[in-house]
């Protein structure tokens, strides 16, 4: 099982996450078109290497958060703007080596 | 253009092989022999037999090879990228039914290595809409037939499918499907779980179960067939009349001028080609992107695993949407089960050790006396989730550029008819009536065909 950081109670195993997907910008439901609309319901990337995407931690702080995961090899990594984390160091230390192995390849 | 180019290779190809006929008879394998390059065989095999198998089992001789190696030609007519049992089908399809033989099927790896051979080998045709239902009863009437038509024996075994249901709401989906199935000539019903007891005799259907059983869907024709076998005899057949089966070529990008497809480049060197047809699952939108094509595809692992053989004592399909969980007895004694797709998009093909233990889990709340049961093996294969549990077919926004995608996890059940309507679709160049409900257009105007309460377990 692989564990994501939450930001605010720490790493945790994937089973007490929901996955959100990438998101995106939600078009305005008052100006938009039905296609426009459909669009952002339905279309999404699915891109195989690093992925932004948002967890909602449903068993634990009920936030959503965001992480950056390689959709192959399931690493993990922090995005750049984050969070003051204290408690993440560990899995910090593991997705740096992850990401220069990555940028080798 | 490329229609004129496709209609008069029709016209040619046909010419070719049967001269006193239409192209679109179905008899080519009597047509005569045309020399060299494709369709030097006219879809003839060396048969299989009874006798030949005795024959060959006395004199020890090897068996003729089964499928071809060849040169990346320059071009082709067709190129199909994804060797699986979609690639494999419409290529033998629009060979024999189309006379088009100039047609190149390519494989990032080998042939049914994908998707093709990591399903658990369940047909059925117990669907929820119409437009599903008569989709996949066309696919079991191809199957009923496939060993007799591809010379192969593929081992379909219409054993009987269970739907299992444990709440009222699963038993109401049950009564729905089961009479939108009859309206449509399926033979389906719904049975009590004294009826379910008689045909799983190891099954918990007591009311003491965590998961009181409270009914089931019953589907007499599903059953289980030997994935590997279908692959096999569709690339045997399609390789009989000259198409091009290219293993270890990878296409790294499609070559698109003014909306129109002009070619693949593959790691073998470029090909030229106005068709090309996306028949890949798992990395299919890594395909459409290259073709500057979007479609409503997430990826998502779905695991299975397999037991010891044992002695057979289960002689239907049991599926249960609450439980996650599905399970049936191959030949050769050992229980293959299946899950939901994971909790989240990913490409890794790599087993978890949770997935295990909650299968396990699963199927001992089902059938308690399996808990000394050992398994052998699991693995994952990568199942390509549209935002309706239904497929994408058809012509895209790139002329020339057909996809066969978005196959969740109900694919291979659809193999042969995908395979029959995409050959269809691009010989004639129109959309055939039997798959005009999955064209990719229907997310932008909203016409979804929500397969989800049928397609899929854990919802």
């Amino acid at each position: 099982m692989i564990q994501l950081p939450c930001p605010w109670c720490g790493p945790r195993n994937v089973s007490e996450f929901r996955y959100a997907g990438e998101g995106g910008s939600r078009p305005d439901p008052a100006t938009t078109t039905a296609q426009q609309w459909r669009r952002y319901l339905y279309m999404h990337r699915n891109p195989l290497g690093w992925t932004k995407e948002n967890w909602y931690h449903g068993s634990g702080c009920r936030k959503y958060f965001s992480l950056e995961r390689h959709t192959e090899t399931h690493e993990i990594r922090t995005p750049e703007p984050q969070v003051e984390e204290t408690s993440t160091s560990e899995n910090a230390g593991e997705s740096s080596v992850a990401q220069e192995a990555v940028e080798a390849r | 253009m490329l229609n004129q180019r496709i209609q008069s290779n029709v016209r040619e190809a046909a010419a070719k092989a049967l001269p006193k006929r239409t192209a679109q008879a179905t008899g080519s394998r009597n047509g005569s022999r045309n020399g060299g390059g494709n369709g030097a065989r006219n879809g003839k095999t060396a048969r299989y037999s009874a006798l030949s198998l005795l024959s060959h089992g006395l004199t020890k001789k090897d068996w003729p090879v089964a499928w071809h190696k060849h040169d990346l030609a320059k071009g082709y007519d067709v190129v199909i990228i994804g060797g699986g049992i979609h690639g494999l089908a419409t290529a033998y399809y629009l060979a024999k039914n189309h006379g088009i033989r100039n047609v190149a099927v390519l494989d990032k790896g080998y042939l049914g290595g994908g998707g093709s051979g990591r399903n658990t080998a369940i047909l059925r045709s117990n669907y929820l809409t119409p437009e599903g239902i008569r989709f996949y009863d066309r696919s079991v009437k191809l199957y009923e037939g496939l060993a007799a038509d591809l010379n192969f024996n593929v081992m379909f075994s219409q054993r009987g499918h269970l739907t299992l249901a444990h709440n009222d709401a699963s038993l109401r989906t049950m009564r729905w499907r089961a009479e939108v199935n009859k309206i449509q000539g399926v033979d389906s019903d719904v049975i009590d779980p004294p009826a379910i007891k008689k045909l799983v005799p190891y099954m918990d259907v007591s009311e003491a179960a965590r998961y009181p059983i409270l009914g089931a869907l019953y589907h007499p024709p599903g059953g289980i067939i030997r994935h590997d076998a279908v692959v096999w005899g569709y690339a045997r057949a399609a390789d009989a009349y000259g198409v091009h089966l290219h293993q270890q070529t990878e296409v790294t990008a499609i070559d698109v001028s003014d909306g129109q497809v002009t070619g693949v480049q593959t790691n073998r060197g470029p090909i030229s080609t106005p068709v090309v047809v996306n028949c890949t699952a798992g990395w299919s939108t890594l395909i459409t992107d290259m073709a500057g094509v979007q479609t409503p595809i997430q990826t998502f692992p779905l695991q299975a695993a397999v037991t010891e053989p044992v002695r057979p004592f289960l002689d239907t399909v049991v599926v249960s949407g609450t439980l996650h969980v599905y399970v049936s007895q191959t030949d050769r004694g050992e229980l293959v089960f299946g899950a939901s797709v994971d909790p989240f998009t990913s490409y890794s093909m790599r087993g978890s050790l949770e997935f295990v233990e909650g299968l396990a889990g699963h199927v001992l709340e089902l059938m308690p006396p399996l808990h000394k049961m050992r398994l052998l093996r699991q693995w994952a294969g990568l199942c390509d989730m549209t935002p309706d549990y239904s497929p994408i077919m058809g012509p895209t926004p790139v002329k020339g550029f057909y996809v066969d995608v978005g196959w969740g996890t109900y694919g291979f059940k659809a193999g042969p008819v995908s395979g029959e309507s995409m050959a269809e679709c691009i010989a004639t160049q129109r959309t055939p009536e039997i798959i005009s409900a999955f064209g990719l257009q229907r997310f932008t105007d909203g016409e979804l065909v929500g397969e989800k309460g049928a397609a899929a377990v854990g919802h």
